[in-house]
């Protein structure tokens, strides 16, 4: 099979837009269904006035926040102020670009994989870009200038590097399973069923818990804990500039779930059935995306269920417990694979 | 496809060499450490383009994304002011300037000794994360072993010097709260 380069760029150039395009308005809904699934947990309605059952809410709230004003407290280092909400942006939609979303296709006689681009070493290139993550923050807080932010990123810097471990072992567990980084290899070798989630249990419950703190969801939220710190890393940032923190939340959010689906719910596998473009195509991406939206899902239920946790209590819930556990699943891990 | 190869390298390179002056020059210390994340990035680049995927983004991940965050953390931890211009600096730069040059040219020559210019282009097949991890733990195990060790006596001296008896707390945001009380709250 060999491609044009004209056609691989263009057929590279769609799946890069299509993606974004996804991704961005799945940002703005996912924020949507937060609302509306916090607000009936909490016996309330939630936002239903702009369009039916309050659809347009996320249009109506990018339109606000483009037309608010712009502050930038007098104070700040400007450069570094103004990069931090780019770094933080670019870097959470970085990842998705090694994302796989469903098995290799054939169209209009060409093959593709649904995925932007495929490399040998998919789920290291994700870990790397989401330890990167944690300059948008920490610079954001340093810059601003202010001790709610400073105090805001560096409990994010020092919470994200202590967990990024426990992910990151957590993880080892699957690919030493696998015998492969490459996220489509991973997915193959759970063909059949055999996903991940059953002989790794323990290295899923650590992925997942690492996971909320690398997000900074609750109940991990302490770099942006209200009650304490203003708004955290980003209280001097208003308008567009805030609303670039938020939407890298949310698409860090996305791309954990993305690869807890791969990595140990068996990716795009599922039940199909029927002709070529229903079993090839729409039912694996439907798979991919309900295990995907599960996770989301979880991330809000957990938001509207637990309180916080106070700072030495992360620190040793990460350090005393997740670690030495990653670790023994991990020597486990790797005594049952050498056994076989 | 070479040229894109050459255009990268170039860019990335000066990228790099950029960063590095940029670190040695800047007197603030959280510039001078974005710098050396900038090295860090265009040096993964760079191995990137030389077809060693693994090593790139073990790089990323390992100095950009862990041990330069934590030297971000203890610039802003403890605040750390801009230099005031040193004395000696001026000796330093007259002797490493040339030194740089020197050291620069044994390098290449050395290079250029050893590695023919065809085998350079083929590249190596070292680059796969099998074969370095056969590197790592069959040839290179007992070398690999002794320098774990060594990191982790580093560590212990590290916290035996910076762990001051007859204090309590040891994290920078945990309250001063008796266990007692804690377990009333």
């Amino acid at each position: 099979m060999q491609m044009p380069l004209k056609i691989y760029l263009l057929i590279a150039l769609i799946k890069t837009v299509l993606s974004l395009a996804v991704m961005a308005s799945l940002i703005a809904y996912v924020q949507l269904a937060e609302r509306r699934i916090v607000a009936r947990m909490q016996s309330r309605v939630g936002p239903t006035r702009v369009g039916p059952w309050g659809l347009l809410q996320p249009l109506a709230d990018t339109f606000k926040l483009l037309l608010k004003e712009d502050i930038t407290p007098s104070q700040t280092s400007s450069g570094l102020y103004l990069l931090a909400p780019a770094i933080s942006v670019t870097l959470a939609l970085l990842s998705i670009a090694v994302i796989p979303f469903g098995p290799v296709i054939h169209i209009f006689g060409y093959t593709t994989p649904l995925q932007i681009t495929n490399i040998n070493v998919g789920l290291l290139f994700i870990l790397g870009v989401t330890s990167l993550g944690v300059y948008g923050i920490v610079l954001a807080g340093w810059s601003s200038n202010s001790k709610y932010s400073l105090l805001g990123s560096l409990r994010a810097g020092s919470q994200m590097v202590s967990y990024e471990l426990a992910l990151g072992l957590a993880l080892v567990g699957p690919v030493l399973l696998a015998g492969s980084l490459d996220l489509r290899k991973i997915v193959a070798a759970q063909a059949g069923g055999h996903w991940f989630i059953l002989p790794e249990i323990v290295a899923f419950l650590i992925y997942l818990t690492a996971a909320f703190a690398e997000t900074n969801r609750i109940p991990f939220d302490l770099p942006e804990a209200e009650g304490e710190l203003g708004a955290g890393y980003h209280t001097e940032y208003s308008a567009m500039k805030f609303a670039l923190f938020f939407f890298s939340e949310y698409a860090n959010m996305i791309t954990v779930s993305c690869v807890a689906t791969l990595v140990f719910l068996g990716g795009w596998a599922g039940p199909v059935f029927g002709p070529v473009w229903l079993s090839r195509i729409v039912l694996p991406l439907f798979w991919f995306c309900l295990k995907a939206a599960f996770f989301l899902f979880l991330f809000i239920w957990v938001r509207g269920t637990l309180p916080r946790f106070r700072y030495d209590q992360l620190m040793a819930l990460g350090w005393k417990v997740l670690v030495p556990v990653a670790l023994a699943n991990v020597l486990i891990t790797s005594l049952v694979v050498a056994w076989r | 496809m070479l040229n894109l190869q050459l255009i990268l390298f170039l860019i990335f390179g000066a990228l790099a060499v950029a960063g590095g002056i940029n670190m040695l020059r800047s007197r603030s210390p959280i510039y001078g450490a974005l710098s050396l994340i900038l090295v860090m990035g265009a040096l993964a680049v760079l191995y990137l383009l030389l077809g060693a995927e693994f090593i790139a983004f073990v790089q990323i991940l390992v100095y950009a994304g862990a041990i330069m965050v934590l030297f971000v953390f203890v610039i802003m931890l403890l605040n750390a002011q801009p230099l005031p211009p040193h004395e000696r600096a001026r000796f330093a730069r007259r002797l490493g300037l040339p030194a740089i040059f020197i050291l620069l040219g044994i390098l290449a020559a050395a290079f250029a000794l050893r590695y023919s210019r065809a085998r350079l282009a083929a590249g190596s097949p070292m680059f796969h994360v099998r074969s370095i991890g056969q590197a790592l733990f069959h040839q290179g195990l007992l070398p690999f072993e002794a320098t774990s060790v060594l990191f982790l006596v580093g560590i212990a001296g590290a916290v035996l010097l910076a762990a001051r008896p007859e204090t309590q707390s040891s994290g920078t945001d945990t309250p001063a709260v008796k266990a007692a009380d804690r377990s009333g709250l």
